[in-house]
């Protein structure tokens, strides 16, 4: 049996006193042969990437292993010294992050910083330097190798920006790349280019790939073996053929179902007249300059018209930039749109002044996306959903009573109504933030993705509570989300939009059976994982 | 409650709260343990310390009680620090949240005023001011409070402008409430703890620009304070040097005071210091 490239043997990582827990990896054995992808799954708070910073040594203060072996290349990197350290990270092992505007710096050029690493660890001279630099931005296909290494990390986009950061990792041909969530930030057809991108570099050069995420997709896309991490334990490990289709743990049992498959719901009748009926509508950003000449225009959308039927859901899907969340602000006018009309029942929103919309405002309620940012951290629970109605009128104890109700109706304790939201869970919060919502008991519901920042099972929990509620109390929801599993679980109808222009609508299942716009069909394609059926295990064992 | 125990919990922000209340106990007790009116004769001018022991501290040379200065100039230091910031941060804060919470042309409008005053130098325009209304102590006060505001200003703006980008606000926006609201109720009390931290720098620049407008004899010289004291003690400064450092100390004390119950006050509001909670690890 070959060696190991890195053996983790009954890993401990002490947290400082006062932490939620003692240990924030207790007992995780693991093993990395050489030539293999090795992905770590795990929730928020699993300590799968406290896995890698201990491996790299770049644990924050107060936190330090205090117990186990984790040898790389058979040499113990807990008692190696920092300067041994030193050359190990970056040589040895590269590392990717999860946000790659953060992981650059904003100041120096692209290929600065990866020459950086050459200058840092070699003797090569300029000019061999520069060559190995351009090499490498071929290596990981920029567009236009020359003019990357001049560009600054603003001037990149988001693929792009990973891209230097994979070419920095790669620079000193490292035998380990650990890369922590390096598509998570990034959209959809991105992702799967920089998927295909570590998984063809990963095979050319032969190196072992530590690769730490929590999206089940990209687990499929990429393992050769998977293991699955919970609250610092490890709970399975195995080849990824066996863990995604044969799970043993019941812990992985109820991950795996959780992750919606890529399939449209099951119809339902088709709801009634349009309550939503958007014409035409359009905003323009301008920006920069004074000058006339020199401002920046951007159309985030474009004259868009879309139907919303009473009694059911539409979903708008589009990835960063498609202008899909300034519709939503339009809608209840957190913006002005610049043309078209909002039909709202006979109310025309987009005419209305500032003062009479908030007349209209309980018609057309809103969830946000971010459980953290959305809930003023200095209200009680209670009292954030009890706002709602007191603005409008209603007294301090109907408004309370009232929330009392909904709070029951989301499915949380009433008794926590006193809480602050920090005392709260992401999924919790998000359930206050819909609580906050039907508090007004709106006509409409726009939730802009209201799902995306949550762990794949509490996911699974806040959909099917929105799904129950808009048919129980007779919602209209327009569901705005990247994500075309989410899409499928919920919406009735979806409505595709890129660079500001619906490019593609109609019932979810004809849109995924048969998309008709180029953009529609790249989408669907670059789901990760879109040919692994999650929640199937015994089918896809049998056409296995 | 757990803001107080960090904040006492830290030892130099404990021995500034002790100091703070050394001096407000002093400001508290000096018409018990000085009924007469500080500023009448009570013997012999330039008497040394501990010479005498009615006036124990000695006297000025107009033969008034230092003692009994120091004990009211305490009153005197507190209420212009206390005053002139409340003025100060109330500007601050109205010019500051406008101005973020709106942008644009307001905001413009707003900064340049701002900054008209703060390339002024602030004692510059004070002396301008008393100069123009006259330095009775309410004077003085007021104008403290209109040369400090444009930095609690600035930060007020700097906490609107990226809270009022957060979902939260936002949300209020959706349920239809109104900007008055918006800015007091929700996006104040978020923008509130390094103001308030800040509200101590301003209280000790507060204190000494009072005394440093008496040392020019330009504040009311019919109070007791430590200023005049020390502008009283300007002529024999080389001979009878306590006259002026005795009050110089209890200014030092004071601003020390003030300054390490903000720093402390700056490090139990500060979230990072918070504990250690596990926080990913950033490259």
């Amino acid at each position: 049996m070959t060696q190991p490239l890195l053996a983790v043997e009954d890993l401990s990582v002490r947290l400082p006193p006062g932490a939620d827990r003692a240990h924030a990896l207790a007992g995780v054995s693991l093993s990395l042969a050489p030539r293999e992808i090795l992905c770590v799954v795990g929730e928020s708070g699993s300590g799968k990437s406290m896995l890698a910073s201990t491996v790299m040594r770049l644990l924050p203060p107060g936190v330090a292993p205090d117990g186990g072996r984790l040898a790389f290349r058979g040499r113990d990197l807990l008692a190696l010294p920092e300067a041994g350290m030193r050359r190990i990270r970056g040589a040895e092992i590269g590392m990717i992050f999860q946000e790659p505007m953060t992981a650059l710096n904003p100041l120096r050029r692209a290929g600065d910083q990866i020459a950086e690493m050459f200058r840092i660890h070699t003797r090569l001279d300029a000019r061999a330097i520069r060559a190995r630099t351009l090499a490498l931005l071929a290596e990981v296909r920029m567009p236009d190798p020359e003019a990357a290494l001049r560009a600054y990390p603003h001037e990149l986009s988001g693929g792009q920006r990973q891209r230097v950061m994979i070419a920095m990792a790669l620079a000193l041909e490292p035998a380990l790349l650990i890369a922590d969530e390096p598509t998570t930030a990034l959209d959809v057809t991105t992702q799967g280019r920089i998927l295909a991108l570590i998984r063809d570099i990963q095979h050319r050069r032969g190196m072992g790939v530590l690769f730490i995420t929590h999206d089940f997709g990209v687990v499929a896309e990429i393992a050769d073996r998977v293991a699955v991490m919970r609250a610092g334990r490890l709970v399975e490990a195995g080849p990824a053929d066996q863990v995604l289709n044969r799970p043993q743990d019941p812990y992985t049992r109820a991950l795996i179902a959780a992750v919606p498959p890529l399939a449209p719901r099951a119809a339902r009748a088709p709801g009634g007249p349009p309550i939503l009926a958007l014409a035409g509508v359009a905003k323009t950003y301008r920006g920069g300059g004074l000058l006339p000449g020199r401002a920046r225009v951007t159309h985030a959308v474009r004259d868009v018209s879309l139907t919303l039927a009473r009694g059911t859901t539409l979903g708008i899907v589009g990835e960063s930039g498609s202008g899909k969340s300034t519709l939503a602000r339009c809608i209840v006018r957190l913006l002005d749109p610049d043309a078209g009309t909002i039909r709202l029942g006979d109310t025309d929103l987009a005419a209305l002044s500032r003062r009479a919309m908030r007349g209209q405002v309980r018609r057309v309620q809103m969830v946000f996306q971010d459980p953290f940012a959305s809930l003023n951290p200095r209200r009680r629970a209670g009292d954030l959903v009890a706002q709602g109605p007191r603005l409008h009128g209603m007294a301090r104890g109907a408004a309370l009573d009232r929330a009392r109700e909904l709070f029951a109706l989301v499915g949380l304790d009433p008794a926590a109504m006193d809480r602050f939201p920090h005392e709260f869970s992401g999924g919790q919060r998000q359930r206050i933030g819909l609580a906050r919502a039907l508090a007004l008991e709106p006509e409409v519901l726009i939730a802009d993705e209201p799902v995306s920042a949550l762990d794949v099972s509490v996911q699974a929990q806040v959909l099917a509570l929105l799904d129950s509620l808009r048919d129980r109390l007779g919602l209209s929801m327009l569901f705005i989300t990247h994500d075309l599993r989410v899409a499928g679980q919920i919406c009735d109808r979806i409505a595709v939009m890129k660079d500001g222009v619906v490019v593609e609508a109609g019932p979810t299942a004809a849109v995924f059976a048969d998309p008709q716009a180029a953009y529609t069909r790249a989408l669907l394609e670059a789901v990760p994982g879109r040919a692994w059926i999650p929640g199937r295990p015994q089918a896809a064992a049998a056409a296995g | 409650m757990a803001i107080l125990r960090r904040l006492l919990g830290n030892p130099a922000a404990l021995l500034g709260a002790l100091l703070l209340a050394a001096v407000i106990l002093a400001a508290l007790v000096a018409p018990l343990l000085f009924p007469n009116d500080p500023l009448s004769l009570v013997g012999r001018p330039l008497q040394w310390p501990f010479a005498n022991p009615r006036a124990w501290l000695g006297t000025d040379p107009s033969g008034r009680d230092i003692a009994a200065q120091i004990f009211y100039g305490a009153r005197v230091s507190l209420l212009i620090g206390l005053v002139a910031t409340l003025i100060a941060v109330a500007i601050g804060i109205a010019v500051g949240a406008l101005a973020g919470y709106y942008g644009g042309l307001v905001d413009e409008a707003l900064m340049r005023v701002t900054e008209a005053f703060q390339t002024l130098p602030s004692f510059l325009l004070l002396l301008v001011l008393v100069a123009v209304f006259g330095s009775d102590i309410t004077t003085v006060t007021v104008a403290i409070g209109l040369v400090s505001w444009p930095a609690p200003a600035r930060l007020t703006r700097a906490e609107f402008l990226s809270l009022r980008q957060r979902e939260f606000v936002q949300a209020c926006r959706v349920l239809g409430m109104g900007d008055a609201r918006i800015i007091v109720r929700e996006i104040l009390p978020n923008a509130l703890p390094p103001v308030i931290v800040y509200a101590s720098v301003v209280m000790a620049v507060a204190i000494l620009l009072e005394s440093a407008l008496a040392f020019l004899n330009l504040s009311d010289p019919n109070i007791a304070s430590w200023g005049n004291l020390i502008g009283a003690g300007r002529g024999v400064l080389r001979t009878q040097w306590y006259v002026s450092a005795i009050p110089g100390v209890a200014i030092l004390l004071t601003v020390l005071a003030v300054s390490l119950v903000g720093q402390g006050l700056n490090d139990a509001l500060n979230p990072r210091l918070r504990g250690a909670a596990p926080v990913k690890a950033v490259p």
